[in-house]
């Protein structure tokens, strides 16, 4: 049968729709869904040591989630995640709005202060971390040379060390790293609304708070969903600076304990203090893995509902 | 894979009809460990290893620590890895050596056993088939390291009692000179401060109470010492809670504190980096004047044959002779680590101290003992001890806890 040149043209589009595709589907297979669903597997047997035991179905998810000695520890680490999902929240997505809005009005420096506010993101976590702890040392740091300074004798306090501020000291020093990234998306989606819109505003009077409130808000609402999102996901993964600045156990006493340092404590064990167990890391990285693809994709379409046309 | 192996050996194969007729076959072992910093050290022991053993190379590997068990495991799994292996001991070893990656070392294939004290052996004894599976390397110690200048310009002596520790700490303090540089917000320098301030008043008998079931932790005894510890960490580095491992070790380096309480290992690490320093070591200080003052040892790991190499013959040859007593004392003498063989002979005068410290010791509870399930003794201690030390509970909930925590594992306690 002849080929006629439309059918060439179709045939010739899908190989290569097929030659671009292919290698990047192979590649996410063999080092993202492989290794994923292996871990899944994994969760289901039993570990004596490094060698795998006996299948035990869901014995490691029981353990994990409602054991006498996993469970505290975990539903703790979790805790800590709610709080730093909300305080970040605010204090980095909330203050990355706000930074957007000084930004967006162009006041004097503006273009200086668009890329120093950008210029920790850019920044190793574990150089930050590193230079967050040396900050926050209780004898020499300059947090709190600055507080004895200002004669603030009493504010001073062993930041990582107190279990009532040391979660607080992690998510400032995460958000100082960070703030830069929601201020950049943020002024973009400003950026976007016709200026128009915002003239018209202004020429009716309303306040600062009013136009922020009423008409930038909810005209940034796309970012708004990729940014809480993206901090949904950073906030129940976070890893980096807890282990930089306050050690695989959460110290102290396990009050920044999170999800992370509890799964790489039990998979990978803690060479000073625990041994490993690959049954409940695997468990306990599954859980983690399906909560925030199942809680993210929720948050993604509810937030997507608010966002406006226009 | 099988290219590569075939590869290999082809290559292998080609480099033996080569130099067959030049020389004897040639066995070349590999040897990893986690300790890059003692590269030289382990470097000339292969050689003078092959003064005796010409017809064995030996490839020398190292890996970082943090990635090393994690590295070594994967070797292991998928039925390689090296022919010698150095191992960490206790509840480390039991995982690497359960699932059958070592070989079980006896006195007929390694006759040098006999050169080590029971306590090493058990160190690297898998407690399920009371095998050996490696020759221990190091032994540890927690005490307390001094600064002899400062005492000597302070005109105070090392104390013997807790009394005098106490007094000890108020006239330095009283002079304006930090006592401890200890700081506890590193979570297991809490479990190195409990070894070196507290084994004294702990005893021989607790540990021997508690292993067999007629104390357990929340005995008197130990939550007294726990009582002693909050009572003198006053005199711990300013603001303790919040100083890092790092910060007070770089308190004790510059000479800004008079103590360290933690392990023999600091001695060798705080004169590389001031070599100025004058050090001497003391045992936890007794409660009252004739009990018997005690330090706190372990033993770090060892030097285990892979299960599945080829080459076991040469691979036992060379562990062997990791074993005997001229290995040891190059050992000691180079890494001023103290080898666990006995009969070496020992120049570094700190390193004598702990050894004659030694003969009077009992073991670093936690991790000789409670080190094999979760939670292990060593995260109760840890997390309780820093939480008491931060005012957070009293001495006798920090041993309740404690308590409770290995009593859902450990039968004794389980009454």
């Amino acid at each position: 049968m002849p080929v006629s040149s439309k059918q060439a043209r179709t045939w010739k589009h899908r190989s290569w729709v097929a030659f671009l595709v292919v290698p990047p589907v192979v590649f996410m297979s063999l080092f993202v869904v492989y290794p994923i669903l292996s871990a899944f597997a994994y969760a289901f047997y039993e570990w004596r040591g490094l060698a795998r035991g006996d299948f035990v179905g869901l014995a490691n998810f029981k353990e994990v989630l409602f054991g006498a000695t996993m469970a505290p520890t975990v539903w703790n680490a979790f805790l800590h995640n709610v709080y730093a999902l909300i305080a970040l929240m605010i204090v980095q997505n909330g203050g990355g709005f706000f930074l957007a809005w000084l930004l967006y009005k162009e006041p004097f420096g503006f273009r200086f202060h668009r890329i120093a506010v950008f210029v920790p993101v850019v920044l190793s976590t574990i150089i930050v971390g590193f230079l967050w702890k040396l900050f926050l040392n209780p004898n020499f740091g300059i947090v709190n040379q600055a507080l004895y300074s200002l004669g603030l004798d009493s504010w001073a306090k062993p930041w990582l060390g107190d279990s009532s501020t040391a979660l607080g000291a992690l998510i400032l020093a995460n958000a100082w790293h960070f703030v830069g990234f929601p201020t950049l998306v943020y002024l973009a989606g400003m950026q976007r609304i016709p200026s128009e819109i915002i003239e018209a505003a202004r020429l009716d009077g309303t306040t600062e708070w009013q136009l922020l409130k009423n008409i930038v808000w909810p005209l940034v609402a796309p970012s708004t969903t990729i940014l809480f999102t993206l901090l949904f996901i950073g906030a129940f993964n976070w890893f980096e600076i807890p282990y930089v600045m306050v050690g695989l156990d959460g110290s102290p006493f396990g009050s920044t304990d999170v999800l992370g340092l509890v799964f790489y404590r039990t998979a990978f064990g803690n060479q000073s203090a625990s041994i490993q167990n690959f049954g409940l890391g695997s468990a306990l990285a599954t859980l983690i893995f399906l909560f925030i693809v199942v809680f993210a994709s929720m948050l993604t379409l509810w937030l997507r509902r608010r966002e406006i046309q226009f | 894979m099988k290219m590569t192996r075939r590869i290999l050996m082809g290559a292998a194969a080609g480099s033996f009809l080569l130099s067959a007729g030049a020389m004897a076959q040639q066995t070349e072992l590999t040897f990893w460990s986690w300790r890059q910093e003692d590269k030289a050290f382990y470097q000339d022991a292969i050689k003078k290893f092959q003064a005796k053993e010409p017809n064995i190379a030996i490839k020398f590997e190292t890996y970082a620590p943090e990635n090393y068990q994690t590295i070594l495991s994967t070797a292991l799994a998928a039925g390689r890895g090296p022919d010698v292996i150095q191992v960490r001991a206790y509840g480390n070893l039991e995982t690497i050596a359960t699932p059958g990656y070592l070989l079980a070392l006896d006195k007929q294939t390694v006759p040098e056993l006999a050169n080590f004290p029971d306590a090493a052996l058990a160190a690297e004894t898998l407690r399920s088939d009371g095998k050996v599976y490696a020759v221990p390397f190091a032994m540890q110690a927690q005490l307390v390291v001094y600064n002899k200048k400062i005492f000597q310009n302070a005109g105070v002596n090392p104390p013997k009692t807790w009394d005098e520790l106490m007094a000890l700490c108020q006239a330095l303090k009283a002079k304006n000179i930090t006592p401890f540089a200890n700081g506890t917000a590193t979570a297991w320098q809490n479990e190195t401060i409990v070894g070196g301030l507290l084994s004294s008043m702990l005893g021989k008998q607790f540990e021997e109470d508690i292993v067999s079931g007629k104390a357990n932790f929340t005995d008197p005894r130990f939550v007294n010492a726990l009582a002693k510890l909050k009572d003198v960490s006053q005199y711990f580095s300013p603001n303790f809670s919040g100083v890092d491992y790092p910060s007070s070790q770089q308190l004790f380096v510059a000479g800004r504190a008079a103590m360290f309480a933690g392990g023999s290992y600091e001695v060798a690490n705080f004169k590389n980096q001031n070599p100025t320093l004058d050090l001497g070591v003391f045992p936890a200080p007794v409660l009252k004047a004739g009990d018997q003052a005690l330090i706190a040892t372990y033993y770090d790991g060892g030097y285990a044959v892979n299960a599945k190499s080829e080459k076991k013959d040469a691979a036992l040859k060379f562990v062997r002779y990791l074993a005997t007593p001229e290995y040891g004392t190059a050992f000691t003498t180079a890494l001023k680590n103290l080898s666990p063989i006995k009969g070496i002979k020992i120049e570094d005068p700190i390193t004598q101290e702990v050894a004659k410290l030694a003969e009077n010791a009992m073991s670093y509870l936690m991790l000789v003992r409670f080190r094999y399930q979760e939670p292990s003794g060593s995260v109760l201690l840890q997390s309780n001890v820093q939480k008491m030390l931060a005012g957070q509970q009293t001495p006798e909930q920090a041993a309740a806890e404690i308590n409770k925590g290995i009593a859902t594992y450990y039968k004794p306690f389980q009454k």
